[in-house]
């Protein structure tokens, strides 16, 4: 072993890969739903998808989306919770 | 399935420091390099963010980790490891063993099965082939109108030099039989949550057994950085990036299509819509088809549009890629499409890999504009204009910019 590859793999055995780092702080607007949106979405994902994803969808773009994170997702999200979740986003991130 | 609690459990108070010094060393840049034209709220959460082992790539989600590279990373032909893009659908990422690692072979349309160590695929004769990783997404954000997704601009690509063992010796190892249709691929990464479908893919049999596509265990003849694969991932050249398994942890040979949320209702292109040679048949139905072989497309990477240079000499250069045909001539206009004048081509690492070019623009004072339009070898050439669809995939329209000289 030369010392380049024993500098690396010293290197390498104490780096440890986080498994899910903490999320970079994202604010999303302060409006109605914006809890339910939290509690949520950032179950699986960063909030940064909602801003990034904006503002071009209409309401039936961003009533899709939801859907498909509960139905094709799996995400498991109440009927009201879903409804506030996508109005949250209507209002404050649609066209 | 890896769940997240079972990764929290296993990784342990390492784990939580090396969480903390990530937060810690997230870079915010004053000014993100966006490619223009993507949506505006991108701008709000873009940052210029540092993984692990890597230089800072523009973030645009940090779980998954969603990183595209800038303009300047995609230069040279050969993209080095740290400036790679980094793209995850899910956000369960293990960190994996190499000494523990293994592929199980196997699936119903095998004869047998066969579990290989990192060795078992060193010990195969190992093959190498230049390809151009590219997301089938890359471009997104360009979408006019603008479609739903990760919004990425230029930089969800780059070309790299990839060594491994050829698919095909993998399979024999536990024997296809003639019905075999597709093969499978599953890596170790997985959902944050059990009811979420698993990222798997699977490509047919003629392509899994192409002497070009590999289980790649070597980037640029370095292991895989964690965030692109390690310690092996699937090599498809010409096709986009969602056939790549990284971490690649099950090869299985299928006698039916693959029935999954990731090949159906995701990643499909409306049939006949672009010049598609490569088709998925088994994958497809009477209106959308799986997203195959890339489309031909080139990059100017030396300038921004905007960008002000002196008047004289300008070299404008870039890259050119496709599905694996090879890059015939790459041609630019400096007066809005009418005229052309043939690129320099540089050195031609293989058929999937980036093309350089580079033109000597004769810069006037004020205003000039420079568009480029790459041809493969079958004549396929870039479009003028954008060939909409719902992901937003093979957007290949010809850039123009603008370059102002005083």
């Amino acid at each position: 072993m030369t010392m380049r590859t024993l500098v690396f793999a010293i290197i390498a055995a104490a780096i440890v890969f986080p498994a899910s780092a903490q999320d970079r702080p994202i604010q999303l607007k302060k409006a109605p739903g914006v809890d339910k949106v939290e509690a949520n979405c950032q179950a699986c994902h960063t909030l940064a998808y909602i801003p990034m994803n904006s503002p071009f969808l209409n309401a039936a773009g961003w009533d899709a989306e939801v859907t498909k994170m509960i139905k094709a997702y799996g995400a498991p999200i109440d009927d009201d919770d879903a409804k506030a979740i996508a109005d949250y986003l209507k209002k404050n991130y649609g066209i | 399935m890896i769940t997240r609690r079972h990764l929290l459990e296993t990784a342990g108070a390492g784990a939580a420091l090396a969480m903390s010094g990530l937060n810690s060393s997230l870079a915010k840049a004053a000014g993100v390099p966006l490619t223009p034209g993507v949506p505006d709220g991108v701008a709000s959460i873009a940052t210029m963010a540092t993984l692990p082992g890597k230089k800072p790539l523009i973030q645009l989600a940090d779980r998954p980790p969603n990183y595209e590279a800038p303009l300047e990373y995609l230069r040279t032909p050969i993209t080095p490891n740290d400036q790679f893009f980094v793209r995850y659908h899910l956000a369960d990422i293990p960190n994996v063993d190499a000494k523990t690692y293994k592929i199980t072979v196997g699936g119903d349309g095998a004869n047998g099965t066969a579990e290989l160590t990192l060795d078992d695929l060193k010990k195969l004769p190992a093959v190498e082939v230049v390809a151009v990783n590219q997301c089938s997404g890359n471009r997104r954000g360009l979408s006019k109108p603008h479609v739903a997704g990760v919004e990425w601009g230029y930089g969800a690509m780059g070309c790299a030099r990839w060594k491994g063992a050829k698919l095909k010796d993998v399979l024999d190892k536990a024997g296809l039989k003639k019905e075999a249709i597709e093969i499978f691929f599953a890596g170790a990464d997985g959902p944050s949550f059990d009811k979420t479908p698993d990222f798997v893919k699977s490509i047919p049999v003629w392509k899994a057994v192409d002497d070009s596509t590999i289980v790649a265990y070597e980037m640029n003849g370095q292991p895989l950085p964690h965030w692109n694969g390690f310690p092996a991932r699937i090599v498809v050249p010409g096709w986009t990036g969602t056939y790549w398994m990284k971490h690649v942890t099950a090869i299985n040979a299928l006698t039916k299509p693959l029935a999954d949320f990731w090949m159906n209702p995701a990643y499909r292109i409306p049939v006949g819509k672009f010049p598609i040679r490569d088709r998925f048949l088994s994958q497809e139905n009477a209106t959308t088809t799986p997203i195959t072989e890339m489309v031909v497309n080139s990059l100017i990477t030396s300038h921004r549009d905007g960008d002000k240079v002196k008047v004289g000499k300008v070299t404008v250069s870039g890259q050119a890629w496709d599905g694996g045909y090879g890059i015939r001539s790459v041609e630019v206009s400096t007066d809005g499409g009418k005229t052309w004048t043939s690129a320099k081509l540089g050195d031609d690492l293989g058929r999937y890999a980036f093309r350089p070019w580079t033109f000597e623009l004769s810069a006037k004072r004020g205003k000039n504009t420079v568009m480029v339009n790459a041809t493969n070898k079958l004549g396929q050439a870039q479009v003028s204009e954008l060939i909409f669809n719902g992901a937003g995939y093979h957007n290949n329209v010809m850039q123009n910019i603008a370059l102002t000289a005083g």
